[in-house]
């Protein structure tokens, strides 16, 4: 099963590394990695995607919540939330193409965000699932470059992370 | 600075090694008197020694390397203490902080190489840091579940013109770090009630009875229920070896009725252990029968290997107390019948004799019959610090250890090079104590440069070395399972003559070579109170460590003996 892990880790000089590090000393996966400091600067927001099994997961919260630089973690994904990743995609806009992009672009709610008379550069934003449905959709295109910055979350409704 | 604050925070004595980017913590050493520095001779055995003192004494054992080869040289050492989970403090030495990150003269990123070995690291970024850092350094250290902080110092940090108002902090506190206290009321409830109907029961403890200072409570538990107790490798001591309630240690060379009462009960008391592969042996088929109670400090601990059915993630000593109390007050008493014939079967096992030993044709030594005499002589009542291989499974198996922090051993890593070195910072701690090392001839060979050190400081170590000519235990694998090909595991025509090389260092070297000579050498040894004595035995070296669990099997599939199975 796919899990969302969020943690609010320790602002500090090596905590990335150690978080990264321990995915790969104990055999964990990731599947994508964001982080960034939070509006609380000595603080960064970390969320990992990862697939595991029920105990592979407890095992890897616990071992998470082990390391000195863990402040707070959640599983996203144990309650409703709301998970968003940002795509941009860069595809050559030729000839008939060129419309069919853009309306593929329309349908998914994506903006053309930079162009020349051969290429749209696409930003995109949704669920993994959406942006993987949109790179089929257009499958039929040439596609130049592609960059996502991978998962973030947060949980609905009233539950918050915060120290 | 950073000594000041080694001395605030109660440190009596570090282990090290100079070198350019720790000159100016040398010269600071030099200009005091309060915290004693011990040269040893390679920093690995710096990093064995404080972890040997930290083990017998339960405070976090300190060493100072230089940058570079000084610091990779720790590494063995903090990851032999941290898969021990043995409180310690390593401070190194970095290049300037304009350096770092140029490939500088003896520039190694320690924080990073020590990563996966360290409960946690520090990079000082500025001198008045120093006080908070190795505050936060101890008290990670020696909380919760202990293991080693790497404390990284780059050299202008220490340069004593940059000058600062110096405090020591009183406390402190780490949003990001909490130690787990009491365990869960309810969870130990639950415990004790499947404890209290148990009809095959087993109380299977380890070294975090040792660290946790569990022992006594342990002890008082299990004569409270009359219940039977195994001890792990890094357990022993936790409950007293000479104890009739005492099985014997379990796992791949644990005794019979040990393992066998273990895969056989119904209900497991793990306590401070991990379950780990070597006591386990094949995890699915892990004490069918059994409900596994597990109390940790480290929730990680648990359900790691083996599900727990109740969890309990608490320190020792608490967890035990409440438990105690539960039990006394409880309606509930122990169903004696049932204690009685399990009690009548683990006899039965018992009676196999599993740790038997035959006697040699020819006055030859069997090296368990060396354990034996020095069990004797010392009175059981030694520090006995151990490397790694057959002698330290013999070690383990026939010297009765009634004492916690007695025994000291590199049980998770399992580091040969550590033994010597770490009796010599038992030495250290407890200078009047018989401080003995249990070695071999390869793993003595991994740290012989501590002679020096030794000589130094007069330290009257007796290292018992059981001869037998060959890497023992990759041998008696290769004997098992690769056709009796000995690669690379034996060098009979190779080996130094030990007692003229501790000679050349200033020692004593007593040579053995008959079973009637052992007693009365082993006591002439012994009685040479202020030196240090190499004591070369030769044994045989075709013994095998019995019993051992077959692979794959569960933990009553054992060989005993070179002929008989279970
Ligand atoms: C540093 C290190 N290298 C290799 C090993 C693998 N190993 C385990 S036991 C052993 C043989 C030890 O020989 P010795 O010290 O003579 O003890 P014996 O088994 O003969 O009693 C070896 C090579 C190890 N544990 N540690
Ligand atoms: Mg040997």
């Amino acid at each position: 099963m796919r899990h969302i892990i969020s943690i609010l880790l320790e602002n500090e000089p090596g905590a990335l590394s150690r978080v990264v590090g321990l995915f790969s000393q104990r055999n964990y996966n990731i599947e994508s990695l964001t982080v960034a400091p939070t509006d609380d600067h000595t603080l960064s927001r970390l969320t990992i995607t990862t697939i595991g099994d029920d105990r592979k997961i407890e095992q890897i919260t616990k071992h998470l919540n082990k390391l000195v630089d863990v402040v707070k973690l959640v599983d996203l994904t144990e309650g409703a939330h709301i998970e968003r990743e940002l795509m941009l995609i860069k595809v050559k806009a030729t000839g008939a193409q060129r419309d069919e992009v853009k309306r593929t672009a329309d349908i998914f709610r994506g903006q053309v965000v930079d162009v020349t008379s051969t290429i749209y550069s696409i930003q995109l934003v949704g669920t993994s699932a959406k942006l993987d449905a949109f790179l089929a959709a257009i499958s039929g295109v040439t596609i130049l470059e592609v960059a996502r910055t991978g998962v973030s979350g947060i949980s609905r409704g009233e539950k918050v992370l915060s120290v | 600075m950073l000594i000041r604050a080694l001395h605030d925070e109660g440190v009596e004595m570090i282990y090290g090694y100079p070198g350019g980017a720790v000159l100016h913590i040398y010269d600071a050493i030099f200009n005091q008197d309060k915290v004693e520095h011990i040269l040893v001779r390679h920093e690995q055995a710096a990093t064995h020694a404080a972890d040997g003192y930290a083990r017998a004494t339960g405070r976090p054992g300190v060493v100072l390397v230089t940058s570079g080869p000084g610091a990779t040289n720790a590494v063995t050492g903090i990851a032999t203490a941290f898969m021990d989970s043995i409180p310690m403090i390593v401070i190194s030495g970095q290049v300037e902080s304009s350096l770092i990150g140029s490939d500088g003269f003896q520039e190694t990123d320690m924080v990073g190489i020590s990563r996966p070995v360290v409960k946690h690291s520090f990079m000082v970024q500025n001198p008045e840091d120093i006080p908070m850092v190795v505050k936060k350094a101890f008290y990670i250290a020696t909380t919760g579940r202990p293991g080693p902080v790497v404390i990284d110092i780059p050299k202008d940090v220490t340069d004593p013109k940059r000058k600062f108002p110096y405090s020591y902090p009183e406390s402190v506190k780490l949003r990001s770090y909490s130690v787990p206290a009491k365990g869960h009321t309810g969870q130990i409830k639950k415990a004790v009630e499947i404890l209290l109907a148990a009809k095959r029961p087993v109380l299977y403890t380890g070294g975090g009875v040792v660290q946790g200072e569990g022992s006594a409570l342990l002890t008082e538990l299990a004569k409270t229920l009359g219940y039977p107790v195994t001890n792990t490798l890094m357990g022993l001591g936790a409950y007293p070896g000479t104890d009739k309630h005492f099985l014997g240690m379990l796992g791949m060379h644990g005794t019979y009725e040990a393992n066998m009462a273990m895969h056989f009960s119904d209900v497991v008391l793990g306590i401070g252990v991990r379950f780990d592969d070597r006591v386990t042996n094949a995890v699915s088929k892990f004490c069918p029968g059994a409900k596994i109670l597990h109390v940790d400090i480290d929730p990680a601990s648990i359900s790691k290997t083996v599900p727990a059915d109740v969890p309990i993630v608490g320190s020792v000593t608490s967890v035990l107390e409440e438990m105690l109390e539960l039990i006394k007050s409880s309606e509930t008493k122990v169903d004696r019948k049932a204690l009685d014939l399990w009690w009548k079967q683990i006899e039965g096992w018992r009676e196999k004799d599993c740790l038997k030993v035959t006697p040699a044709e020819n006055d030859v030594i069997k090296p368990q019959q060396v354990i034996q005499c020095l069990y004797d002589i010392t009175g059981g009542d030694a520090y006995v610090s151990s490397d790694v291989g057959q002698h330290q499974m013999f070690a383990a198996q026939y010297y009765k250890f009634d004492k916690p922090r007695r025994w000291i051993n590199s049980g998770g890593l399992g580091t040969m090079g550590f033994g010597f070195p770490a009796a010599m910072g038992v030495q250290f701690a407890f200078p009047g104590a018989v401080s003995v090392c249990v070695t071999g001839e390869g793993s003595f060979q991994m740290n012989l440069q501590e002679l020096a050190t030794c000589l130094q400081y007069q330290l009257p170590i007796k290292i018992v070395c059981l001869n037998n000519q060959a890497l023992g235990m990759v041998k008696q694998w290769q004997d098992m399972q690769y056709g009796g090909r000995y690669s690379h595991s034996t060098y009979s025509e190779s080996l130094p003559d030990f007692v003229k090389l501790v000679e050349a260092y200033g020692h004593v070297g007593i040579k053995i070579e008959k079973f009637s000579d052992l007693k009365t050498k082993m006591e002439e040894a012994f009685a040479l109170k202020d030196r240090l004595v190499f004591i070369d035995v030769m044994v045989d070296p075709m013994e095998h460590v019995y019993p051992m669990s077959i692979k794959g099997g569960a933990m009553k599939d054992m060989i005993l003996s070179k002929t008989e199975r279970t």
